[in-house]
């Protein structure tokens, strides 16, 4: 019957109970491809965690050849990583995981409105952040000095591992195996955290501004969503890198 | 029955996407997800072309046993970046980029992708890739393999290895955005009543393929970094004179590469089956079993990387192990052909373009993949791996499964995205110009490869020329089946009969607004209280015009 | 998501524990447990670290199963990678143990 199918093929004609006429150009950051702006916070809620596991992945592959080379050469891995400072790595280790708690209680000031407390949260994560690169800046001299940087790629100052201590059983050359697993993740983390860095501080900016508040923060939960990554990552890096042989050192 | 378009659509105007705004800038910073699929047609179009010229040149040198067009450095040049433009630069984007971008959002009732801007910024990162990559080619070319295997390219190649691997970790970010907004889309902007399952198979099998480049492409992208430093700067990593193991190169390259075919595969699986049910007129036979096989060859894709490493010096029980996957990774592939073929029992089956190529792909993919269950067999594989043999293996799959299902989706979809019908008669012609070529081209290379034919080399004894003149000649005729509807789609552009809204009467949402669509795809959210591939029943149908009755002002 | 506002005692054992965590961490480093021990309580108490911040600073316990599942997959997967890498190496006498 004809006019079946064309009910049927009308459906749309008679179902417009959502449309244009519903919709307020309501809340100022509502895009205009979202019906409102729960789904729209649900979106970049859940886009910023699809890119976190890309993220995992990333470092998955780097941990894969820590994880070979650090079972096939034990003692070279564990000389080489007796001679990074582990003072220097305890302290990065606490200044991130505090700026990992000024970074949530940033979100939390956002949420329950209090801004001045967001704004030096997110200052507070800041500085804790360029803190931890100027120790790690430091740590990267140390190696500089120490003619431990890998392979040639300080042409003038070729990989030497002279300076380090070696336990029994390990050969020079895998010493330097670690450090340039220790140069690729750290270096790999450092240029996390730099954009992690550049994040916030636009965040920052647009706190000052006054764009975020209880009914709109989003943005600054997912961009602590991406810091408190970067923190799980060194949370692993730092005993698997520096707590490597230190009970063998004796 | 009037031979008349009855469908009311909802625009009565004749503003759409590709009129709304002119101008260049409108095109450059678009946020349409429409005019971003667009720019990506016309880019991967002329990657493809790129990698065709480099594909004739081989088929021209092995037309005889000896080294007469090309030396043997060339020659390699010509093998590796004819790979890599072709898998990285054509392939992995090609349905998900261009049909994907412009239907996924259609398809479940939404205005946009869940991050336009983002959709854009993975064209231009694209762009960027392919220039690095052009590069590359001009400035020496790369000569290791499109696999870029160690120690080979770290320590001895002498070509352009870090600019070519630049280019495509590059181009992987795009690759990771657009699995992204994907994902994020289908997830959170589906319209009211469209529930997971009442989607079309096309947005299961794209939301699969995401799901693979999420997770996949990360590796590559490290690995190539790994790759780059240890040419760079001499670490050892993959060098065994530094403690290194070049089959480390290996595992992590292919644990990408492998779930990267299935990101070529799933997205041209995800066409068909909406070419096989709508060209029947008749529901998907099993829709779940279909949805969920796509998840399953997404998840068991990452299982078999190893594969492609039995002879690679892997450890005989770890290739046990990938053996035993590799077979089973065929299963869900196997029920989506059983699917598609029951689909067709009792169908109302019309033969136009779309559907010629889908069939096709059934028949050709069926061959490829059952050729990859020889391969999976290890005592098998030792015999054939690096001959021919695998080489028209996934020729088999890329081009007479993605290619063609890629051609049959763009004809099918041309109407909606341009407003335009293509010409039938020169589509169904240049459908079989294609099928014909490509066997002739591909089939062979079975044989050759079987017989002991290596690949990657470009001379070879007297004895296997016969079957390489009888493979070129195929080219020829592939290349001409492939330039035809070149010729043609563009001149439908501006020559072609203007399409109706619903040229092929059909249920999907996409078809239920005009062609081509308006900016925001429809006038008001619709809301979905239908299943996937409703057909009426037979006696109702009428039969429709394809063409717009320009007579007939539309209500 | 209803939106959970996490109070602010909870951040604070959070970080409590993750002091401690890090302390017991260089503590266990520095002493010589038999056999692989150490590598072992090394990467337990990481664990233990990663896991508060995900479910306390990352929200998850207050969140979707969805965000749940998607995240417990980022670790599955990896676990696909080192798994199979892994039957490789451990079968080919690569290991020097």
């Amino acid at each position: 019957m004809p006019v079946r199918r064309k009910e049927s093929r009308n459906k749309l004609a008679e179902s417009y109970t959502i449309g244009h006429e519903n919709e307020e150009h309501g809340h100022p950051a509502l895009q205009h491809h979202f019906e409102n702006m729960e789904q729209q916070r649900e979106a970049s809620t859940l886009g910023m965690w699809v890119f976190l596991v890309t993220e995992i992945m990333f470092f998955g592959g780097m941990f894969l050849a820590y994880t070979l080379y650090r079972s096939k050469y034990p003692e070279a891995f564990a000389s080489a990583s007796n001679h990074l400072d582990l003072k220097l790595g305890a302290i990065n280790t606490v200044v991130l995981i505090l700026s990992s708690f000024t970074m949530a209680m940033a979100v939390y000031s956002t949420q329950i409105g209090k801004r001045r407390n967001q704004i030096i949260s997110l200052v507070l994560t800041l500085l804790l952040g360029i803190t931890f690169l100027g120790i790690k800046a430091v740590e990267y001299h140390q190696k500089y000095v120490d003619h431990l940087i890998p392979g040639r790629l300080i042409p003038l100052r070729p990989f030497d591992a002279s300076g380090v201590h070696l336990l029994p059983g390990a050969a020079k050359q895998n010493v330097e195996m670690f450090y340039w697993i220790y140069f690729a993740m750290t270096g790999m983390h450092a240029v996390h955290m730099i954009i992690g860095i550049g994040l916030i501080s636009v965040i920052l900016f647009l706190s000052w501004r006054g764009r975020y508040g209880p009914e709109y923060h989003n943005p600054v939960e997912v961009s602590g969503l991406y810091w408190h990554f970067v923190d799980i990552v060194w949370i692993f890096l730092f005993p698997l890198l520096y707590l490597l042989g230190r009970h063998l050192e004796h | 029955m009037k031979a008349m378009e009855t469908f009311v659509t909802p625009t009565p105007s004749r503003v759409n996407y590709l009129n709304a705004t002119y101008g260049l800038k409108s095109w450059l910073l678009t946020k349409d997800h429409k005019r971003i699929a667009l720019l990506y047609l016309g880019s991967i179009s002329f990657f493809f072309l790129i990698g065709g010229l480099y594909a004739m040149a081989i088929r021209i040198e092995l037309l005889t046993p000896q080294a007469d067009l090309l030396q043997s450095t060339t020659y390699n040049k010509v093998f590796t970046q004819h790979g890599i433009i072709m898998v990285f630069f054509f392939l992995i984007p090609s349905i998900p980029a261009t049909l994907g971008n412009f239907l996924v959002p259609m398809m479940i009732g939404a205005k946009d992708l869940a991050f336009p801007r983002i959709n854009l910024l993975s064209w231009y990162i694209y762009m960027l890739g392919g220039i690095v990559t052009i590069y590359a080619l001009l400035a020496g070319g790369i000569d290791t393999g499109w696999t870029f295997y160690t120690p080979f390219s770290t320590s001895f190649s002498n070509s352009y290895v870090v600019a070519a691997g630049l280019g495509i970790f590059i181009s992987g970010f795009s690759s990771i955005l657009t699995g992204l907004n994907f994902i994020v889309t289908i997830h959170t902007m589906r319209a009211p009543g469209m529930t997971w399952f009442r989607m079309p198979l096309f947005i299961w099998s794209h939301y699969a393929t995401s799901l693979v480049m999420i997770l996949g492409t990360p590796v590559i992208a490290i690995t190539i970094l790994l790759l780059a430093f240890e040419r760079l700067a001499h670490i050892g990593i993959f060098d065994p004179a530094a403690g290194g193991d070049p089959v480390l190169f290996q595992h992590l390259f292919w644990f990408y590469s492998h779930p990267a075919v299935y990101i070529m595969v799933l997205p041209g699986m995800g066409v068909v089956s909406e070419l096989i049910a709508n060209f029947s007129r008749k529901n998907i036979f099993g829709y779940s079993f279909v949805a969920f096989s796509s998840l399953a060859i997404a998840v068991f894709g990452f299982l078999v990387w190893g594969h492609h490493l039995f002879v690679a010096s892997q450890s005989v029980y770890a290739g046990m192990i990938f053996s035993f996957l590799s077979f089973a990774v065929a299963i869900p592939s196997a029920i989506k052909v059983f699917n598609w073929t029951a689909t067709l029992y009792k169908g109302s089956i019309s033969y136009d373009t779309p559907m010629l190529y889908a069939l096709g792909f059934i028949g050709l993919f069926t061959v490829g993949g059952m050729t990859g269950l020889f391969l999976a067999a290890l005592a098998v594989d030792v015999h054939v791996s690096d001959t021919y043999f695998i080489v028209a293996h996934f020729h088999y799959i890329m081009v007479g499964g993605t290619l063609l299902a890629y051609l049959g989706g763009l004809h099918y979809w041309w109407p909606k995205i341009s407003g335009r019908m293509y010409p039938e008669g020169w589509g169904r012609f240049s459908a079989l110009v294609v099928f014909v070529g490509f066997n002739l081209t591909f089939l062979p290379q079975f044989v050759l490869g079987y017989m002991g034919m290596p690949r990657r080399y470009h001379v070879y004894p007297p004895e296997f020329q016969v079957l390489h003149v009888l493979s070129s000649a195929g080219a020829s005729i592939l290349g001409i089946g492939l330039l035809i509807p070149l010729l043609y789609l563009i001149w439908s552009m501006r020559y072609g009969k203007i399409a109706a809204s619903n040229p092929w009467n059909l249920p999907g949402l996409e078809w239920q607004t005009s062609s081509p669509p308006p900016t925001e795809n429809f006038e008001l959210t619709p809301v979905v209280t239908w299943e996937a591939y409703e057909f009426a029943p037979a006696e109702e149908i009428q039969v429709v015009g394809k063409f717009r009755d320009t007579s007939v002002e539309e209500v | 998501m209803s939106e959970h506002i996490v109070p602010v005692r909870v951040y604070l054992a959070i970080f409590a524990a993750l002091m401690l965590g890090t302390a017991i961490t260089i503590w266990a480093g520095l002493q010589d447990f038999p056999g692989p021990l150490n590598v072992i309580i090394a990467l337990t108490i990481a664990v233990i670290k990663a896991t508060l911040v995900v479910l306390y600073f990352m929200h998850v316990r207050y969140s979707s199963r969805l965000i749940w599942v998607i995240f417990a997959s980022a670790l599955f997967w990896m676990g696909i990678l080192f798994a199979l890498t892994l039957s490789d190496y451990w079968t080919r006498s690569w290991f020097s143990l």
